[in-house]
């Protein structure tokens, strides 16, 4: 996984509510079995006319935001499907930091395992840091996750919480599968145990 | 000891590792799996060689592409990106060792169907699934929820997963539900109280008399919901239902292992005085066959109200509102029973097993559904279908003018060639009536079983309580 240290890019406005990973990827583009090539289908019917051409007052659409690496979002991000498609899509795109007042849960996790950093902040900040997004190109922030700051394009420090653990992993771009193998001994024994508790299993 | 919530119980039973920051590895003892969110998880387990861990407990089924046309048995039914996915588990079921429904097997059928249907889905297991409705068997009392591919690929090789404990949260539905409303009312009734993220970073109990005269069946529809509501899981604790939908079951347990399951199973319930750290309390009388006006599971109101306006609403849900209500082309103030339908789509792990079927029978049997409307029955598995057939309600559903359709995912998200077109307006049994989910600009409005087989007759949204 690649690493995520400090960040300092454009970050977008979308301010709409439960955007859902049907929006971020839909359905049709989820037929391929690779995990790359999704950035060009994100939020594929909000950016896209059917034709193929441009919706031209969609954020990621407009001049200014076409380089995001940022994402402010409003409430309740990522709700609904499981698919890890969606942080795919998002990685793939370029975007690599998202701040919202909450996440759903799966897409909250799905995220660390794909080099974003997702980041919950409460409304009044989230409503600081969309000012700043709305300002354009020129509002460059800063988001770095080993001092927990991010910094706005007029200087503002903005401290967020992250979970430890995913925090070690992310800095370090660790694969979970490597450091839950280093406790295999654990797992042994724990289904050693479960086999006399629960045979039935 | 301090008393424990249902979910703490079974949380405690699956920690087979915990770190000093309350990080743990938490076992798991099935793993479901299907073709979409599958691929990339055999093939990081085959670039790193590494094997299942225990393919014993893994239990493989196509279901979201799958056609549901009877002559599906035809490759050409498929897109070939469909068949590639497809193929790619057929696959990779071989290559692991895994058990596996093909799509030939008289059990396949939708993932959250097939796990309960055949006893791998028991009480106080973990269960896991790359798949947001994993809650669904929530029913049994089992921990059970959705991953990502990321962590299906964890599962696959380690058997855990890497878990933070959620917060307890209890929804008690008291008393009695009144004619016409069913378990998929009280979900979605659930999601209108508390909002689509009001069970974020919880794993829900569904508690009180309600849930307690519920059927499996009508469980496995409030939890499979649990995810709209944004929570983890959703629990509804074993009792006799459970224990007697499991019994005899082909993967249940038999004899004195029986006997020892039963005797776990009976302690699985939340302790008198244990602490749960939200509480939403419903009156079941209060709750009304429900629709859904809107583009989020959340958009709930009473069949009988009228369509709102966004300034009913505050912050960022007037904006989603105002967009909703383009997309549904709905006006507000317009009644809710006037609005005219295309289609209907019954069927989807919410809403596609006999009980299902039986109560859309109910509602159909010697009528006929209005001239024009498209209507299809999806059966949730081979062996729903087998006995919907036996049971007669095929019958009832084809002399109607349904369309009687093999097992699938179908159009609850249309992968497969079940698609609105643009513009047209579905009542769903399923789960979800975000954007395009049903087919690019395609209108979902969710509702219960019996209120589809309604509108299915009169081709408008309507009180099933009304009809005759």
């Amino acid at each position: 996984m690649e690493k995520f240290t400090k960040l300092q890019g454009i970050a977008a406005p979308m301010p709409l509510v439960n955007i859902d990973t049907d929006m971020i990827i839909p359905k049709v583009f989820l037929k391929s079995i690779q995990r790359t090539g999704f950035g060009k289908n994100l939020f594929d019917e909000m950016r896209f006319n059917r034709d193929g051409t441009e919706i031209e007052d969609f954020v990621l659409n407009k001049p200014q935001y076409r380089d995001a690496e940022i994402l402010i979002a409003g409430d309740n991000f990522g709700c609904g499907s499981s698919r890890e498609h969606a942080p795919w899509a998002i990685a793939d795109f370029g975007i690599k930091c998202i701040v919202s007042t909450s996440f759903a849960d799966i897409f909250f996790n799905n995220s660390f395992k794909n080099g974003i950093l997702p980041i919950v902040l409460p409304q009044e900040q989230v409503d600081v840091l969309m000012a700043d997004a709305e300002k354009g190109a020129n509002a460059r922030m800063t988001v770095d996750l080993e001092a927990q700051e991010i910094t706005t394009s007029d200087g503002e420090v903005i401290a967020f919480d992250v979970d430890p653990f995913k925090k070690h992993c992310l800095l370090n771009g660790l694969d979970d599968i490597s450091l839950t193998m280093e406790k295999s001994a654990s797992i042994e024994s724990f289904e050693a145990a479960a086999a006399q508790q629960r045979p039935w299993v | 000891m301090s008393p424990k919530t249902l979910y703490d119980k079974i949380w405690d039973a699956h920690v087979a590792h915990e770190a000093e920051d309350g990080t743990c590895l938490l076992y798991i003892d099935r793993h479901l799996v299907h073709e979409v969110t599958s691929p990339q998880a055999f093939e990081g387990l085959r670039m790193a060689g590494r094997k299942v861990h225990a393919p014993e407990k893994t239990i493989a089924v196509p279901d979201h592409n799958v056609p549901t046309t009877l002559d599906r048995a035809n490759a050409a039914t498929m897109t070939e990106e469909s068949r590639i996915q497809v193929e790619a588990l057929d696959r990779n079921a071989k290559e692991f060792g895994v058990h596996y429904y093909p799509v030939s097997d008289i059990r396949q059928g939708i993932v959250h169907i097939v796990g309960p249907e055949n006893g791998w889905t028991l009480p106080g297991m973990t269960v896991v699934c790359g798949d947001s409705h994993t809650a669904t068997h929530g029913a049994f009392g089992a921990l059970a929820h959705g991953i990502g591919t990321s962590e299906v690929e964890h599962v696959l090789a380690t058997q855990t997963l890497i878990q933070k404990k959620s917060k307890n949260m209890k929804v008690e539905v008291t008393g009695k539900l009144r004619p016409g409303v069913t378990p998929k009312d009280v979900t979605l009734a659930i999601i209108g109280e508390t909002g689509t993220g009001g069970g974020t970073g919880y794993v829900i109990e569904y508690c009180g008399e309600v849930f307690r005269d519920m059927s499996m069946e009508g469980r496995m529809t409030v939890c499979n919901m649990a995810i709209e509501g944004g929570a983890r899981a959703g629990l509804v604790a074993p009792d006799e239902t459970t224990f007697a939908y499991v019994n005899g079951r082909t993967h249940a347990p038999k004899g004195a292992q029986w006997e020892a399951a039963l005797n776990w199973w009976k302690t699985l319930y939340t302790d008198e005085g244990a602490h749960f750290d939200k509480v939403v309390t419903i009156r079941g009388e209060d709750i009304e066959p429900v629709v859904t006006w809107g583009t989020s599971p959340e958009d709930v109101l009473p069949i009988t109200g009228v369509v709102p306006a966004p300034e009913d609403f505050e912050g960022g849900k007037v904006e989603a509102a105002r967009r909703s209500l383009e997309y549904m082309g709905l006006t507000p103030g317009q009644k809710l029973t006037d609005i005219e339908i295309d289609t209907v789509f019954i069927g989807s792990c919410t809403n596609g097993r006999i009980e299902d079927m039986r109560a859309v029978a109910d509602v159909v049997k010697g009528k006929k559904i209005k001239d024009g409307i498209r209507a299809m029955i999806v059966p949730g598995s081979g062996l729903v279908r087998a006995q919907a057939e036996e049971e007669g309600l095929a019958e009832i559903f084809q002399s109607a003018g349904f369309e009687w359709r093999l097992a699938g995912c179908s159009m609850c998200l249309a992968m497969n060639p079940d698609q609105l077109s643009e513009g047209e307006r579905c009542a769903a049994t399923s789960n979800r009536n975000f954007e395009g989910r049903q087919g690019y600009k395609g209108r979902t409005h969710l509702v219960s079983p019996a209120m589809a087989a309604a509108a299915a007759l009169t081709g408008k949204l309507t009180d099933v309580r009304e009809l005759n």
